[in-house]
């Protein structure tokens, strides 16, 4: 969030006024809106716009909690809300590490999360731009057809207030557009269609690379035409950086320090150990202009910080917020996330990125004799707990043999743990990629994995 | 919620320019949760969600705006901005006439939550955390949750539709961490209905605790889950997750109009394995994903989509029945007022097959016996699909032996129809899901009788 007196403010210090003696009270207050335009054959298949509001107040009072939310700003309704959350505190179990964050005097990394030019986007021109990336990606190979092309922006407005001393508010807009791809090849018992996708980010439309989107997409579909499935073996496997992405995104639930004091993570009592190969660092940088994720403060308000995890493969850090922290007896690293006005605040990480190496993909892909890109992984919510750290999901690519790209495979899986596949971590790929969600991506390549094929 | 004269004066304005059709869908949800970790209560929260979607179709285009704001100027400002997003020139004036539905509710609510005291709510969950701490030392950490909700929703149409219907849920959930030489285990255990708090009457929420204890426990033995493709049978009432991704996604029209399913223009095939009958029924009393009426104000009903291995019919919403000129059949749903409505799934099951589910076992010399499955995915335009088991076993010599890790199955849905080829007759419903489809979840039911399949993917690491 940008720093931004909004009126919200005056709406959560009003709530944290009432509290009576004894009660810590806190009050985050949100309002956002979106666009979103699906365009289907050169036509617009649907154009959505709309806003919402609502509030969360969260009560303590000697070690108990309650929780209350509304999605409106009625004021009868946010006095229901602080009713019942105050009604709720009697049935939490006391807990003496619960408290509201305090502010901890570390300085906000001043952010530009809101665009004017995004602000006062004309509604044709999100149409057209949607039109177009469905016309780019259709005439990018005769092969492919075009399963939805998606233009989305979003804005966000908050503020969040407590007993405590934390009193922040901002607001943050972003846009987006997307395709969706299939390819098809053959005829009537033959007939095959694989599937691909593109999109492009920004805080504004002319950040965007419809041309790269459109490619990708078509390139995406049209790789994995003909792909059949292998037998099983043991490889090399060299993630593409999107996928790289969704497998930070895992690792990263196991260095949450909510799951550390609660005895849920595989690393809890790791801490200065070589957990990962010496290459790997990782980071977690929401304070990075360039992370999609960026932000200025966290989910209680304190400043968003640059946490240093594993460093040069040893384990060095967890993310906390101000419960976790307390509990592990450190200070909250700045990590606590809030999916909105209907939930009280978690851990986790804001902006995740290893640190990058130098070489291309191509240049990676040279120096592994056996092995598989894998283009995308299916599944990673079903096959891979974090807690016992077996990683299995279905998986899509192309086979590598000799240094040089082969045929496409489909229908696998690739399956190892998450603790030796860190270890097993080869090289980091200098073609880092920050992509739509809370983890860069770059070419990771990472040996003696499972594929599981035939 | 509304008023009818309200509803009809918003309608009528949202097609004075020219659109084919209008909707208003509101709704008005009260919600209550309970979560336990680490042996505290954490926190008791209460949810309050009201607002309306008008949806307004010109020709082949949606307009779509939302708003928590239920007052006549609140709703005609949304119906406004969706009019004008789908607008496409025309003009004329409509009036717009509604004919009440009589209710349907196939859950009769005994006890509703909401009169049920939120210390009783919380006991539930001290009950189950005890329960699977004492099933054994092993257990090092538990977490459980609660939830309930009560859901007014009110659907009108310009073709006159409106419907209103009340839908209660309550649900129960629990995982419990175990820890021994290997390192961490879980087990997971949930239970979920559309009826009242007097399912814990029937319900042993103590057995739940121990049953996710004990699969924690059993996995600390498991060795690593062989990779590679061998026979599959899946225990009766935890396998429906495999037909919902191997082709229940794939029977859904708004993926078949695309030209985006493997199962376009194949009714009246043989897609499955004779013994399949595969059935989608949203009035299944009780169940997780059962309706009185559809968010589009259809009521719900009972759609068999393959019968003998023949597949009879797709699901439909208002919009792909309203192009192809055929009836819907109940299944246009949506998260919330805040979504537009699609194709989905309700209750999805197999019916029973003529096998003995121990025959199926003893019959099958090597393979792997899942008695526990995770979730799912599908690409519904290849077919590949993926699940994940979190409770699995070798099969040696037609005798269940070894327990394996967790890891996920990988096969092809119109191949894996195919290759059931023993089916019993034990059929049970499995554990409430959430359905994800275009960044939308709804809730799911699934089930299916103890079944094998020839030959699927096991992704493990063991040769």
């Amino acid at each position: 969030m940008s720093a931004f007196e909004s009126e919200l403010q005056i709406v959560a210090d009003r709530v944290i006024d009432q509290a009576r003696s004894g009660e810590q009270i806190e009050a985050f207050v949100a309002r956002g809106g979106e666009t979103e335009v699906r365009v289907y054959e050169g036509d617009v298949e649907h154009f959505v716009s709309a806003q919402s509001e609502g509030i969360g107040i969260r009560v303590i009072v000697d070690g108990r909690t309650g929780f209350a939310y509304a999605g409106t700003l009625d004021d009868s309704a946010i006095a229901e809300v602080l009713a019942e959350a105050r009604d709720n505190v009697q049935f939490g179990t006391v807990d003496e590490w619960a408290a509201l964050a305090e502010p901890d005097g570390v300085a906000v990394t001043e952010q530009t999360l809101w665009n004017e030019e995004l602000a006062d986007f004309p509604t044709d021109q999100k149409i057209d731009l949607a039109k177009e990336l469905e016309k780019l990606a259709s005439g990018a190979d005769p092969r492919v057809r075009v399963d939805d092309s998606n233009y989305a922006d979003a804005y966000g407005e908050s503020a969040v207030a407590s007993t405590t001393g934390i009193r922040m508010s901002g607001r943050e807009n972003g846009c987006y557009v997307s395709v969706s791809t299939l390819a098809d090849e053959g005829e009537g018992d033959d007939a095959e269609t694989q599937t691909g996708f593109g999109f492009s980010v920004g805080r504004s439309p002319s950040e965007f690379d419809l041309d790269r989107a459109a490619r990708e997409a078509a390139d995406r579909a049209t790789r994995l035409l003909g792909a059949t499935q292998p037998p099983s073996k043991r490889l090399t496997v060299v993630l593409d950086p999107f996928v790289t992405a969704q497998f930070l995104g895992v690792i990263s639930s196991t260095l949450n320090g909510e799951a550390v004091v609660k005895g849920r993570s595989l690393f809890r009592d790791r801490l200065g150990d070589e957990v990962a190969a010496s290459i790997v660092t990782f980071v977690d940088d929401p304070t990075n202009p360039k992370a999609y994720t960026a932000t200025d403060v966290d989910g209680e308000g304190l400043a968003a910080r640059r946490n240093v995890l594993i460093e040069d493969g040893v384990l060095k850090k967890f993310v906390h917020n101000s419960y976790s922290a307390r509990r592990a007896g450190t200070v909250s690293t700045g990590n606590a996330t809030r999916g909105g006005f209907a939930g009280t605040p978690g851990v986790g990480c804001l902006a995740i990125s290893l640190v990058p190496g130098d070489r291309s993909q191509e240049e990676l892909i040279a120096d592994v004799d056996d092995g598989l890109l894998v283009q995308q992984m299916q599944g990673l919510h079903s096959g891979v707990n974090p807690i016992s750290g077996d990683f299995s999901t279905g998986a899509a690519g192309l086979l590598i043999e000799n240094g040089t790209l082969g045929a496409p495979v489909r229908e696998i899986t690739i399956a190892s743990t998450l603790q030796r596949m860190l270890l097993d971590i080869v090289e980091v790929g200098g073609d880092i990629d920050w992509l739509p969600m809370n983890s860069a991506g770059m070419s990771l390549v990472i040996s003696d994995v499972t594929m599981s094929g035939a | 919620m509304i008023e009818q004269d309200v509803l009809e004066r918003v309608l009528a304005g949202a097609v004075s320019d020219g659109a084919d059709f209008a909707e208003v869908y509101a709704e008005d949800k009260r919600s209550t949760s309970a979560g336990l970790d680490d042996g505290r209560v954490e926190q008791v929260t209460s949810g309050r969600d009201r607002g309306a979607g008008i949806r307004v179709v010109a020709g082949d285009t949606t307009g779509f705006a939302y708003t928590s704001d239920l007052t006549e100027p609140g709703l005609e400002a949304a119906a406004g901005a969706a009019a004008a997003a789908a607008s496409q020139g025309g003009g004329g004036v409509r009036t717009v006439a509604l004919t009440a539905s009589a209710p349907h509710r196939p859950n009769r609510v005994e006890q509703d939550p909401d009169t049920v005291a939120k210390a009783a709510k919380v006991e539930l969950l001290n009950r189950m955390d005890d329960a699977a701490r004492s099933y054994g030392p092993e257990i090092v950490q538990v977490s459980a949750g609660y939830g309930d909700s009560r859901k007014n929703v009110l659907v009108a149409n310009t073709d006159g539709v409106m419907t209103s219907d009340e839908v209660v849920r309550t649900l129960l959930r629990i995982s419990a961490v175990a820890d021994g030489d290997t390192g961490m285990q879980t087990g997971y255990q949930s239970m979920g209905h559309t009826i009242g708090f007097e399912v814990f009457n029937s319900v042993d929420v103590e057995e739940l605790a121990r049953e996710a204890a004990r699969q924690a426990i059993t996995k600390l033995r498991a060795r690593p889950a062989p990779s590679g493709a061998m026979p599959v049978v899946i225990k009766h009432g935890t396998g429906g997750v495999l037909f919902h991704e191997a082709c229940g996604h794939g029977l859904e029209a708004d993926i078949i109009a695309k030209g985006a399913s493997v199962y376009a223009g194949k009714v009246g095939q043989q897609v499955a394995s004779p013994l399949v009958t595969l059935v989608d029924d949203g009035t299944m009393p009780g169940e997780w994903g059962t309706l009185g009426f559809d968010d589009e104000g259809h009521i719900t009903q009972r759609n068999v989509l393959i019968e003998d291995g023949m597949l009879s019919d797709y699901m439909w919403d208002f919009l792909r029945a309203r192009k192809e000129g055929r009836p819907q059949s109940g299944n246009g749903r949506r998260q919330s007022y805040q979504h537009l409505p699609m194709v989905r799934m309700t209750n999805t099951f197999v019916l029973d097959g003529p096998d003995d589910a121990d025959d199926i076992i003893a019959s099958t010399p090597n393979g792997v016996y899942v008695s526990k499955l995770g979730g799912g995915s599908v690409n519904t335009a290849t077919g590949d699909f993926v699940f994940g088991m979190t409770e699995a076993y070798l099969i040696e010599n037609g005798e269940i032996t070894e327990p394996l890790r967790d890891g996920n199955l990988i096969g092809n849905g119109p191949k894996v129809l195919q290759d059931i080829d023993m089916l019993a007759n034990d059929f049970s419903m499995g554990s409430p899901g959430t359905c994800g489809k275009d960044g939308q979840g709804v809730p799911v039911g699934d089930g299916q009788p103890t079944l094998r399949v020839k030959s699927l993917t096991i992704g493990g690491t063991s040769s």
